[in-house]
C-alpha cells in the first residue's frame, strides 16, 4: 500500500483551520446579511458542470479550468466562476417568473494552472447578479451595494476604479478603422503592456494627432474629472453616449453617497469580450491583487437564448480576509471532564450552559492521557470527578 | 499625500546602470547605496523603500504586491509572464535573446535539445519555428552546454557577443531586444497612482536625454 501524503496537498489547495474558519464565518455573515436586506436571494449551483454549458462561454481562460469527464464520457468542468452558472438557472428557469431577478451567492469556485504557490486554485466569491435590468441604475445600485458590502466586512481605505468597454472600443476603432487592429491595441492593455502599446503606436501609420490620443488614452485615471478628460479625445461624438453614461453612473452614485470610494479608469479591459458595458475593480492597499471585480455582461445571456441585460460582482473571500489582517479572537469554549459515576451531573451542567449560549465539550477524563496539556486550549474546565459528591474546580 | 513606496531593484548587472538613472532623475539615495550589503534600504526624505532582489525575482516581488514598483529585464518579464503594468523602457543594460550554437549546428533528428536560463522562452521561440526540441534548463554558464555536448543550441542573453566568440560559438538568431523596464503591481498603481505616475514624469525625460 502507498504511504498517504498526509503534509502534501495538490498545488494551490487549502486548508481551512478554526480559527480562520471561524473569522471567514463571521464576515460572511455579515456580508450575506447586507446583500439579503437588499433584496437578492441566494442561490447555490453544483460545483461540477458540462463543459459545454459552463466552461466555453465563462470568461474564464480554458487553459484554467479543471477537467474531467463523467461515466458517459461527457466533459465537465469544476465551475471557474459563479455568473455563468447562474446565467444558466436564470435563463432555465428563473427568468420565466420574475424580469428584473436579483440573485446572490457564497460558493468555493476552482482555476488551475498555478506555477507557483502563493495563489489559491479553490477559493470562495461572494457575489450577486442582478439579471434583466439595462438601465443605469441596476450599475449604481450594485456598486453601492459592493460599498456596503465590503464596509459591512469591515473593510477600509478600499477604492474601486469604474472603466467602460465601449468607450475604449468607440476610441480605437475610430482612431484605426477596424476591429482587428483596435484587438491588437487591446491586448498590449489587457496585458498591461504599456510600453509595447506605445512602440505598437510609434508604427502605425497614423497622424500624429492620432497617435498623440492613443497615447493619452493611457493616462485616463483617476477622478471626476477623467470622464472630461475623455471627452477631450474624443472626435465627432463617436464614444460620447458612453460618457454620458458614465457622467450618469457617477450622478447616480453621489445620491447612494459612495462617491469617496469611486474612481474611473478608462484602461481597464477584461479579456475577451465578456463585459459589454461599464466594467469595475476593487482595490484595497493591503493587498497585492484585485479584492473583488464585476461589471455588465449583456451577451451572456445569448448563449443560453435569453436576449436580457446583467451585470454583477464577485468579491474574493481569501483577499479580503486577508486584506482585513487581523483574525478574529477565538471564541471561548469551556469543557467539562467528567468521570463515569458523575455523569449525569456533568451533562446537565453542560446543557445547562448551552442553553446560556456558551460553548462546551465534554469529556470522559478517562480517555484524556495528559490533562494539563487537554485542558490548556480551553477558556474554563469544569471537573466533575471523585468518590462521592460532586467536586468542581477550576 | 505622500504614500510609502517600495521599489524593487535587480542586484548585479543592471544595478549600477538603474542607480544612475534613478540619480539623473534628482532621487536622493543614500551614499552607501552603491556597496552596501543590506537587502532593504530606506529613504526618508523621499519616502521610499529599496529592496534589493536577484533580477530574477524583482517581477515576482511586485506581482505579489510586497513592492509597489520594480526595475526589472524585459528577458525576465518575457521568462517569467507575471501580472504587472510594464509602465516604462528605461533604456538601459541593452541587449537581445539569441539562438547560438556551435558553428554548422544542425539539429538532431532524434531528440533535438537546447538549454537555456529561459525555458519559457526558448520553448516559445522553438514552437514557433515549428520545432520540436527538448529544452535543458540551467542556472548559467549556458555557453558550456554545447561545447560540452548537454545540448545542440543554447537561448540566452547577449550583450556584446564576446562570450559566445570567446568560446567559438556563434549567433543563429535573434528572439527579441531587452532593456530594463519599470513595473508596477496592479494594485499599488491603482492606490498610489499619483505616486507612481510622478515617479514615471520624473523618469521620461531622463531616457529621453540619454537616448541622444
Amino acid at each position: 500500500m502507498t504511504k498517504p501524503f498526509m503534509f502534501e496537498k495538490p498545488l494551490g489547495m487549502r486548508d481551512t483551520l478554526p480559527l480562520l474558519y471561524e473569522t471567514k464565518q463571521v464576515i460572511r455573515n455579515k456580508m450575506s446579511e447586507e446583500i439579503k436586506q437588499w433584496g437578492y436571494q441566494f442561490i447555490e449551483t453544483p460545483a461540477l458542470e458540462f463543459y459545454e454549458t459552463i466552461g466555453e462561454t465563462s470568461a474564464i481562460l480554458d487553459a484554467q479550468l479543471f477537467k474531467l469527464l463523467d461515466q458517459q464520457g461527457h466533459t465537465l468542468v469544476l465551475r471557474p466562476e459563479m455568473t455563468t452558472p447562474i446565467a444558466r438557472v436564470a435563463a432555465s428557469k428563473l427568468l420565466k417568473q420574475q424580469i428584473p431577478t436579483r440573485l446572490a451567492y457564497s460558493e468555493n469556485v476552482y482555476r488551475a494552472q498555478q506555477i507557483e504557490g502563493g495563489k489559491p486554485v479553490e477559493f470562495e466569491q461572494i457575489g450577486i447578479e442582478c439579471i434583466g435590468n439595462g438601465s443605469i441604475s441596476a450599475d449604481a445600485e450594485i456598486i453601492s451595494l459592493l460599498v456596503s458590502v465590503l464596509k459591512e466586512a469591515g473593510l477600509d481605505g478600499f477604492k474601486i476604479s469604474i472603466g467602460h468597454v465601449g468607450f475604449l472600443q468607440e476610441l480605437f476603432t475610430g482612431i484605426l478603422g477596424n476591429e482587428e487592429r483596435a484587438a491588437v491595441l487591446r491586448k498590449f492593455l489587457y496585458e498591461k503592456n504599456y510600453v509595447g502599446y506605445r512602440e505598437h503606436i510609434k508604427f502605425l501609420p497614423l497622424s500624429s494627432i492620432d497617435k498623440q490620443r492613443l497615447i493619452q488614452f493611457i493616462s485616463l485615471q483617476g477622478g471626476e474629472e477623467t470622464i472630461e478628460n475623455a471627452m477631450q479625445l474624443l472626435e465627432n461624438g463617436r464614444g460620447k453616449e458612453t460618457l454620458y453614461e458614465l457622467k450618469e453612473l457617477y450622478m447616480q452614485l453621489k445620491e447612494f453617497g459612495v462617491e469617496p470610494y469611486i474612481s474611473f479608469d478608462l484602461t481597464l479591459v477584461s479579456h475577451m469580450s465578456y463585459y459589454t458595458g461599464t466594467l469595475f475593480e476593487v482595490y484595497a492597499g493591503q493587498v497585492g491583487s484585485l479584492i473583488g471585480n464585476g461589471g455588465r455582461y449583456d451577451s451572456l445571456f445569448q448563449k443560453f437564448d435569453w436576449d436580457t441585460p446583467a451585470t454583477g460582482f464577485a468579491i474574493r473571500m481569501d483577499r479580503l480576509t486577508e486584506a482585513l489582517g487581523e483574525l478574529n479572537a477565538r471564541e471561548p469554549i469551556e469543557c467539562v471532564l467528567f468521570s463515569q459515576e458523575h455523569r449525569q451531573e456533568a451533562l446537565a451542567y453542560a446543557r445547562k450552559r448551552r442553553t446560556e449560549g456558551r460553548r462546551v465539550a465534554i469529556q470522559d477524563i478517562n480517555a484524556v492521557q495528559n490533562v494539563d496539556a487537554f485542558t490548556a486550549t480551553f477558556s474554563d474546565v469544569q471537573f466533575f470527578i471523585g468518590k462521592g459528591g460532586a467536586s468542581r474546580d477550576e | 499625500m505622500n504614500s510609502f513606496l517600495t521599489i524593487a531593484m535587480p542586484k548585479g548587472r543592471i544595478f549600477e546602470e538603474a542607480v544612475e538613472l534613478l540619480r539623473k532623475a534628482n532621487f536622493q539615495l543614500p551614499p552607501e547605496f552603491d556597496d552596501s550589503r543590506k537587502l532593504i534600504l530606506e529613504v526618508e526624505e523621499e519616502n521610499l523603500r529599496f529592496i534589493l532582489a536577484k533580477p530574477m525575482d524583482v517581477v515576482t516581488y511586485v506581482e505579489h504586491g510586497v513592492a509597489d514598483i520594480g526595475i526589472a529585464g524585459k528577458d525576465v518579464m518575457l521568462e517569467e509572464e507575471r501580472d504587472v503594468y510594464e509602465l516604462l523602457d528605461l533604456k538601459i543594460s541593452a541587449c537581445y535573446l539569441a539562438v547560438a550554437g556551435l558553428p554548422d549546428t544542425t539539429l538532431s533528428d532524434v531528440a533535438p535539445r537546447v538549454a537555456s536560463k529561459y525555458p519559457n522562452v526558448a520553448s516559445g521561440y522553438f514552437r514557433e519555428q515549428g520545432e520540436q526540441v527538448e529544452i535543458i534548463k540551467l542556472n548559467g554558464s549556458i555557453e558550456l552546454a554545447p561545447l560540452i555536448g548537454l545540448a545542440e543550441l543554447i537561448v540566452d542573453i547577449v550583450s556584446t557577443g564576446q562570450t559566445l566568440k570567446e568560446n567559438g560559438l556563434v549567433e543563429y538568431a535573434r528572439i527579441a531586444d531587452v532593456t530594463s523596464r519599470l513595473v508596477a503591481n496592479p494594485v499599488s498603481y491603482r492606490i498610489k497612482e499619483q505616486r507612481i505616475t510622478e515617479i514615471v514624469e520624473r523618469l521620461t525625460p531622463v531616457i529621453e536625454s540619454l537616448k541622444r
